[in-house]
C-alpha cells in the first residue's frame, strides 16, 4: 500500500482492505450498446432520486411532447421529471419499486409523432462535442440548467446534482472526480459510455468543473478497464481534464473509498466530500450534463447494462427512463430456466425483487440475473471469530461485532463499535466463512439504535 | 398462479417457455454472491491439512503410541461433541470439522507413554467444558484443547509431568531420554539443533519437530486460515528475551536456538495461539496477543516449576482476549480525531 502512489495524484491509486469479488463483466463488456424501440407506455415515479418527491404538473388527458417537464422539483433536494417520448398522460398507478418503495406513478402513452431513440443515441455519441467556449456560462446558470433538466447521480443513489454543484463559499470544491471505477461485478454500462462516447463525459467535466469552480478535473478509472482508459486519454488530449487509474478493488467506486484513493484525504464520518474539497459524479451524469447544456435536453434516457448468467442475451442498452422491466428483460432474450434471483443493480449492493412491471428509473444502472448456483449459500454457522471481516471492511470497522450486537438486540455494543460508519458494500459478508449475514444484520442494528436513542 | 409468476413465466425466453415450469425467482438482502471458496469447514479442513506435517513425523517417531494418542483424541473428541451437543438440544455440528481438529491438536500435544483414559479424559474436558458449554464453536473463551490439557496435567501430574517422557520406546533412541527443555531445565544440557529442528527428540508426539510446524503453519497463513501477527509476535517476543539471557549468561546463541525450536512453541505459536475464536479479531490485537502469550512463555519456562509453558501463556491470553478486543476497536475512516 505505502510503497504505491499514483502518478501526479497525492493518493496512492487505492485504499485499505477491500476484497476481491469475480467481476463476471465479460459477459457484457464487448456488447456496443443496443437502442430500444419506443415502448408503448412509459411509467414515471415520482420519487426517482433522494429527497422530496417532485410535484405533478400535468392532468390525465393531456398530450406531452418528447422532453416536456412532467414533475416540478419544487424542494431544494429534489428533482424534476421528463417525458421521454411523446404522448398522451393516462391514469396514474401506483408501482412498486425493486428497493420496496410504493410510490405514485405518471403513466404516459406513446402518441404521435416520436423522435426516433437511435437519434438520440447517435446524439450522445457525437464526437465534436466543444471543450472550449463555456465562458457565456455562468456558474448559476450551468447549475440551474441542471435542475431544470431533473439530472441526479445515474451511478445508484440518484442523489439530485444540483445540490451538488451548488456553489456555496464555506466549502471551497478543488477538485471534480468523475467516477468510472464501476467496481460492482457484472455492471458494464458505464464501461460502454466511456469506450463509445468518452467526449461527451468530458464536456460534461469541463462544465461540471465550471460549476464548482474546481481547479482540478479527474475522471477515475479502474485498471481493469484498459480500453476506456485509452479511449479517454484520447478524448481529453489538450484539455485540463485528467485520467486517473485506479486499482481494482471493490468497492473502488464508493465515494470515500474513491477520495482516499485520489485525493488521500478521508471524507468525514457524516460528512460530504465537499468537506474533503471534492465533488464526486458518475460518468453518466456528466453525459447528462453536457446534453443538458449544450443541446438543451432534459435527462430522459441512459444507458442500462442486463447480465447476469440468469439472461439469455446479456446486452447495454439505451433505453427511456420508464420502460417496465418486463421489456427489457424480453429484449435481452428473456430467463433462462436456472435464473433465481433478479436484481436491481449488481449483486453487492443491488435490491432483489420479483415485480418485473416495475419501470426503470434514473438510478437503475443495471439488471442482474443470478442463477441457483451463483447464489447458493452453505448453511450459516457460528461466527469463528476469524477476523476475516475485518480485514476486508473498507471502513476499517468491525463488521462481526456489530452484526452480533444486532442480533443480540445491544446497541450501545453498536455505538461503541461505529455501526453508523458502515456504508453495507457489502464485503464482509461475502467473505465470511460462517455465511452470516453480516449487512443485513448491521441494517438491523442501526434501526435499533435509532430506536434507542429516539427513546 | 399469481401477477408474479405469471409475469416470470411470459419473461422466460421463448424456447424455453412451452411445458417448462417458470424459474423459481427469490429475493433476499444484498449482497447476493458470497466467496464459495470459504467456509467454516474449510477453515477446519486447512487446519487439519497444516497438521499433517507434524503429524506424519510423530506417527514415523513414536509409531504406535502416537497412532494411540491420535485415534483415542479424536473418537473421543468427536464423540464428546456429539453428546454435549445432543445435551443442549442444538443442531448436529460434527460436520464442521471442528471437533476433529480440537482432538487431533489434543493428541498431537500428549507425551506418547500416556494411558488411553487420559487422552479420552481430555478430550471430554475439552470438548464438554472448554466448548460446548460457552455456546460450542466460536462461543468459548479458552482454546478446547489446552484446556482439556490443562485438566489431565494437573489431575495426573505423574503421568503428564517431564517423568512421563522418559519411559517410551521409540525408533530413535534419542526419543527415550528426557526432553530437551527440561534436561536443559534440570541438568543444565542442552541438545543439538538439528534434531530439534528435524525432531529426533523426546517430546509431546507432535511438537517434537520444529520443521514439520513450520512448514503446517506456513501453510495456514497462506490460506488465510491462521494470522501471521500472531506467529511472528509470538516468535519475535521469545526470541528477544532468549537472546537476552543468553547474552547475559554467555552461552554464544545456544541457549537462544533452544527456547526457539525445543518444546512447544512452534507447535504453539502455529497451531494453538491462532485458534480464531479465542485470539482478538483485529491486527493490532493479534500483536498484542502474541506480545503477551511470548512473554508468558518464556516467565514461565524460565522461573516456573515447569519446563514448558506454552499452554499456560495460551490459556492465560486467551482469558485477555476480550480486554484486548476491547482495547483495540478501530477508528473508522474518516472518523475526525477526538
Amino acid at each position: 500500500m505505502g510503497l504505491f502512489k499514483l502518478k501526479g495524484f497525492p493518493g496512492t491509486g487505492s485504499f485499505p482492505h477491500g476484497i476481491h469479488p469475480p467481476d463476471n463483466k465479460a459477459l457484457s463488456a464487448n456488447m456496443a450498446v443496443e437502442v430500444m424501440e419506443i415502448p408503448r407506455t412509459v411509467t414515471l415515479p415520482l420519487l426517482q432520486h433522494l429527497g422530496v418527491p417532485c410535484k405533478q404538473i400535468v392532468k390525465s388527458g393531456e398530450t406531452v411532447g418528447y422532453g416536456q417537464m412532467v414533475g416540478k422539483g419544487e424542494a431544494f433536494v429534489s428533482a424534476s421529471l421528463h417525458a421521454p417520448i411523446a404522448g398522451k398522460v393516462k391514469r396514474n398507478t401506483m408501482v412498486t419499486l425493486p428497493n420496496g418503495r410504493h410510490l405514485d406513478a405518471i403513466t404516459i402513452q406513446a402518441e404521435g409523432e416520436q423522435i426516433p431513440p437511435e437519434r438520440i443515441w447517435e446524439d450522445v455519441k457525437f464526437t465534436q462535442w466543444p471543450r472550449d467556449g463555456f465562458s457565456d456560462y455562468g456558474s448559476m446558470d450551468i447549475v440551474k440548467k441542471i435542475q431544470e433538466s431533473g439530472i441526479v447521480g445515474l451511478g445508484g443513489a440518484a442523489f439530485p446534482t444540483h445540490v451538488k454543484v451548488m456553489p456555496n463559499d464555506t466549502r471551497v470544491i478543488d477538485t471534480l472526480m468523475v467516477n468510472g471505477c464501476e467496481c460492482e461485478p457484472y455492471l458494464t454500462c458505464d464501461y460502454r459510455l466511456m469506450v463509445e462516447a468518452p467526449e461527451v463525459i468530458v464536456t460534461g467535466a469541463l462544465l461540471t468543473g465550471r460549476a464548482v469552480s474546481a481547479k482540478e478535473i479527474v475522471i477515475c478509472v479502474e485498471d481493469n478497464k484498459p480500453e476506456a482508459i485509452k479511449r479517454l486519454q484520447q478524448a481529453t488530449r489538450q484539455t485540463v481534464v485528467q485520467v486517473a487509474v485506479l486499482k481494482t478493488k471493490y468497492p473502488q467506486g464508493s465515494e470515500k473509498q474513491l477520495v482516499k484513493a485520489v485525493v488521500g484525504l478521508n471524507i468525514p464520518l457524516g460528512g460530504l466530500p465537499a468537506d474533503a474539497g471534492v465533488a464526486v459524479s458518475n460518468v453518466q451524469t456528466m453525459a447528462a450534463v453536457a446534453r443538458s447544456i449544450i443541446k438543451d435536453v432534459p435527462l430522459t434516457h441512459r444507458v442500462v447494462t442486463v447480465s447476469g448468467q440468469g439472461i439469455c442475451n446479456p446486452k447495454n442498452i439505451f433505453v427511456p427512463i420508464g420502460i417496465s422491466l418486463a421489456e427489457v428483460v424480453d429484449f435481452c432474450g428473456g430467463l433462462t430456466p436456472n435464473a433465481a434471483r433478479i436484481i436491481s443493480g449488481g449483486p453487492m449492493m443491488g435490491f432483489a425483487f420479483s415485480n418485473l412491471s416495475a419501470p426503470v428509473t434514473k438510478g437503475t444502472s443495471g439488471l442482474t440475473v443470478l442463477t441457483h448456483d451463483d447464489v447458493r449459500k452453505a448453511d450459516e454457522t457460528n461466527c469463528v471469530r476469524c477476523g476475516r471481516c475485518v480485514d476486508a471492511c473498507p471502513m476499517n470497522l468491525v463488521p462481526t461485532r456489530l452484526a452480533l450486537a444486532a442480533r443480540y438486540n445491544n446497541p450501545e455494543i453498536a455505538a461503541q463499535y461505529h455501526i453508523r460508519a458502515c456504508v453495507e458494500c457489502g464485503s464482509c459478508a461475502y467473505v465470511c466463512p460462517a455465511k452470516l449475514n453480516l449487512v443485513q444484520l448491521i441494517r438491523e442494528g442501526k434501526a435499533q439504535l435509532n430506536a434507542w436513542e429516539r427513546r | 398462479m399469481s401477477d408474479t409468476n405469471r409475469q416470470i413465466n411470459s419473461a422466460m425466453s421463448p424456447e424455453d417457455r412451452p411445458g417448462r415450469k417458470p424459474p423459481f425467482i427469490n429475493v433476499a438482502p444484498s449482497p447476493h454472491i458470497s466467496d464459495s471458496r470459504a467456509d467454516t469447514r474449510r477453515m477446519m479442513v486447512d487446519v487439519l491439512l497444516g497438521l499433517s506435517p507434524a503429524i506424519i513425523v510423530s506417527l514415523y517417531l513414536f509409531r504406535f503410541y502416537a497412532l494411540k494418542q491420535l485415534i483415542v483424541c479424536v473418537v473421543a473428541s468427536l464423540a464428546a461433541e456429539y453428546f454435549f451437543v445432543r445435551m443442549r438440544g442444538k443442531s448436529f455440528t460434527l460436520k464442521d470439522c471442528s471437533a476433529m481438529v480440537t482432538g487431533v491438536i489434543l493428541g498431537l500435544s500428549m507425551p506418547g507413554s500416556a494411558p488411553w483414559f487420559v487422552g479420552a479424559l481430555a478430550s471430554v474436558v475439552g470438548i464438554g467444558i472448554g466448548k460446548i458449554i460457552f455456546g460450542g464453536i466460536g462461543m468459548n473463551i479458552f482454546n478446547p484443547a489446552m484446556v482439556g490439557r490443562a485438566f489431565v496435567m494437573i489431575a495426573f501430574a505423574q503421568l503428564m509431568g517431564a517423568g512421563a517422557y522418559e519411559n517410551v520406546t521409540g525408533l530413535v533412541d534419542a526419543v527415550s531420554g528426557a526432553t530437551p527443555l527440561s534436561a536443559l531445565k534440570f541438568n543444565g544440557v542442552h541438545t543439538d539443533i538439528a534434531p530439534l529442528f528435524m525432531g529426533v527428540t523426546n517430546g509431546s508426539i507432535g511438537e517434537v519437530s520444529a520443521g514439520a510446524c513450520i512448514l503446517g503453519g506456513l501453510y495456514l497463513i497462506y490460506r488465510k486460515t491462521a494470522s501471521w501477527q500472531i506467529p511472528a509476535s509470538i516468535l519475535i517476543t521469545v526470541a528477544l528475551i532468549a537472546a537476552i539471557t543468553d547474552i547475559a549468561g554467555g552461552y554464544q546463541g545456544v541457549f537462544l536456538l533452544h527456547h526457539l525450536f525445543a518444546g512447544a512453541l512452534m507447535f504453539g505459536a502455529f497451531f494453538i495461539a491462532t485458534d480464531p475464536a479465542t485470539s482478538p479479531l483485529t491486527a493490532k490485537g493479534k500483536m498484542i496477543f502474541g506480545v503477551g502469550t511470548g512473554c508468558l512463555i518464556m516467565v514461565i519456562r524460565l522461573f516456573s516449576g515447569y519446563p514448558e509453558g506454552v499452554m499456560f501463556a495460551v490459556l492465560i491470553m486467551n482469558a485477555m482476549t476480550p480486554l484486548i478486543n476491547r482495547w483495540t476497536i478501530p477508528q473508522p475512516m474518516g472518523q475526525r480525531e477526538a
